[in-house]
């Protein structure tokens, strides 16, 4: 699956005619959530998107809630991308921690392919939703009744954390399966 | 004519005596303020006079320091660029060079759009990193909650305070408390203040005890915003969380009360209820320099 990308600083510079590269305010942060959602509603169904962050200078508070809380409430709550999926790419570790606590205020996650190239989930996840999403990552692809040994739950149990994260678009699936949002699904 | 004495030091604590003295004045009573003997202002200081200029009913005069190198710092530093404006000034201003303080990070600026706040990130952000991490020896990773934190502070004008404030960042020795260099950021306004504002969203909490002091820490400690949407008042949240790191210092001060998150280094109070009263909201952070490393 070959993601598409939007490059925010290039919605930033589009959206609010600046030429900082700093995602700043919060009316900035709105103008910009409200183009990446266009073009996320533009893409095919199913796909994964990459929003890249990597050309972004400086971000505050009030900007990341705009652009990556609300934009993640949206993707969960109206399915704006008729079941695709949005990897974050490019949040430097300066970014990591402001992101991080907005996402926590929220109860928000997200997967985010960090420099080093490995996908790293982000935000409040409860302790067995990170592990099942570890595992689910290391295998690639796994279905319930292939973790529940080595999780030590049953499997109806690990079932319904495999179901939540995919509620919450952090892992795919295929019929029985689930499916990590891969750093191999990023080679274009 | 009211004679209001501006104070030889002119900072956060010392500006409360300003406003002591106009504290009996009706708003439309004739001031002048003296500063001829003030020999020193903070960024708060300066900041906070123009801002007191903007809530007089009748434009008060002004006699600007007689020492030549205060006034012509505070010429450096904008303040007679707006002075001329919304005092009457007796005296001479300083002619104002063109040459820029080598301590001042950021001019007095007015703040009123969101675009000032992308314009005054981005003037003072390469020279912040290099104060940041050479003056204060912090890591490189302070430089972007600096950034945060000026941003969310001069937004709270942009958002809440219903008219234009000021800005000033400036890098100095603090000796008076720790002797390190610190920076200094003041961020104030005649608008509103922190209680109307959340009374326009009809966001003040369910309590029997209203005021500006309940109103203010409800903001600031809380983080309570006029607006009801979940993400809403976590700026203050995030200054309080990035200060902490570093061991710095928020004041905010708003109608007749004053709220302060104090690092250990400070002897300042948490909260003070019933003092002078001043329209809008006037805050500053300081953070010192990291002596361990």
């Amino acid at each position: 699956m070959t993601p598409h990308t939007i490059d925010v600083c290039a919605v930033l510079r589009s959206a609010v005619n600046q030429n900082y590269g700093n995602l700043l305010t919060r009316d900035t942060g709105m103008a910009v959530r409200h183009q990446i959602e266009r073009e996320l509603m533009a893409h095919r169904e199913g796909g994964i998107t990459s929003l890249d962050f990597s050309s972004i200078g400086l971000m505050d508070y009030s900007c990341a809630d705009e652009v990556v809380a609300k934009l993640l409430v949206l993707l969960q709550n109206d399915d704006i991308t008729r079941g695709g999926y949005v990897i974050f790419r490019g949040i430097g570790e300066d970014h990591l921690e402001l992101v991080e606590s907005v996402l926590t205020h929220h109860g928000l996650a997200l997967v985010c392919l960090c420099e080093d190239g490995r996908p790293r989930l982000i935000g409040r996840v409860s302790d067995a939703e990170r592990r099942a999403w570890d595992m689910v990552r290391a295998r690639g692809q796994a279905a319930a009744s292939d973790l529940a040994d080595e999780f030590g739950f049953g499997e109806d149990f690990v079932a319904e954390v495999l179901d939540e994260l995919f509620k919450r678009r952090l892992v795919r699936r295929a019929d029985n399966a689930f499916l990590a949002l891969d750093a191999t699904d990023m080679v274009q | 004519m009211n004679v209001i004495l501006v104070p030889a030091s002119l900072d956060d604590q010392t500006f409360e005596q300003v406003l002591d003295q106009l504290a009996p004045l009706p708003p439309d009573a004739r001031i002048l303020l003296d500063a001829r003997n003030t020999t020193w202002a903070s960024p708060y200081g300066l900041t906070a006079l123009l801002t007191l200029a903007q809530t007089r009913a009748q434009k008060p005069q002004f006699m600007p320091p007689t020492r030549d190198d205060t006034s012509s710092y505070w010429s450096r530093a904008n303040f007679f660029r707006y002075a001329e404006d919304l005092f009457e000034i007796v005296g001479t201003v300083p002619f104002q060079r063109p040459e820029r303080d080598s301590r001042t990070l950021l001019e007095i600026t007015p703040v009123s759009r969101s675009d000032d706040v992308h314009t005054v990130v981005e003037r003072i952000k390469d020279k912040a990193a290099s104060i940041l991490t050479q003056n204060l020896h912090l890591e490189s990773r302070a430089v972007m909650g600096f950034a945060m934190a000026l941003s969310e502070a001069c937004q709270n004008i942009v958002e809440h305070a219903g008219r234009g404030g000021w800005v000033a960042v400036q890098n100095y020795n603090y000796r008076k408390r720790m002797g390190r260099h610190v920076v200094q950021i003041a961020v104030c306004d005649a608008g509103v203040g922190i209680r109307q504002s959340l009374e326009s969203g009809n966001r003040r909490p369910l309590t029997d005890r209203w005021d500006d002091g309940v109103a203010l820490e409800s903001a600031v400690i809380q983080g309570t915003s006029r607006f009801p949407d979940f993400g809403r008042g976590q700026g203050f949240k995030g200054i309080r969380g990035y200060l902490r790191k570093w061991k710095g210092k928020l004041a905010v001060r708003s109608g007749s009360a004053r709220v302060a998150e104090v690092p250990s280094w400070d002897d300042d109070v948490p909260r003070r209820d019933h003092i002078a009263p001043m329209p809008g909201t006037q805050l500053f952070i300081m953070i010192p320099e990291e002596v361990d490393r």
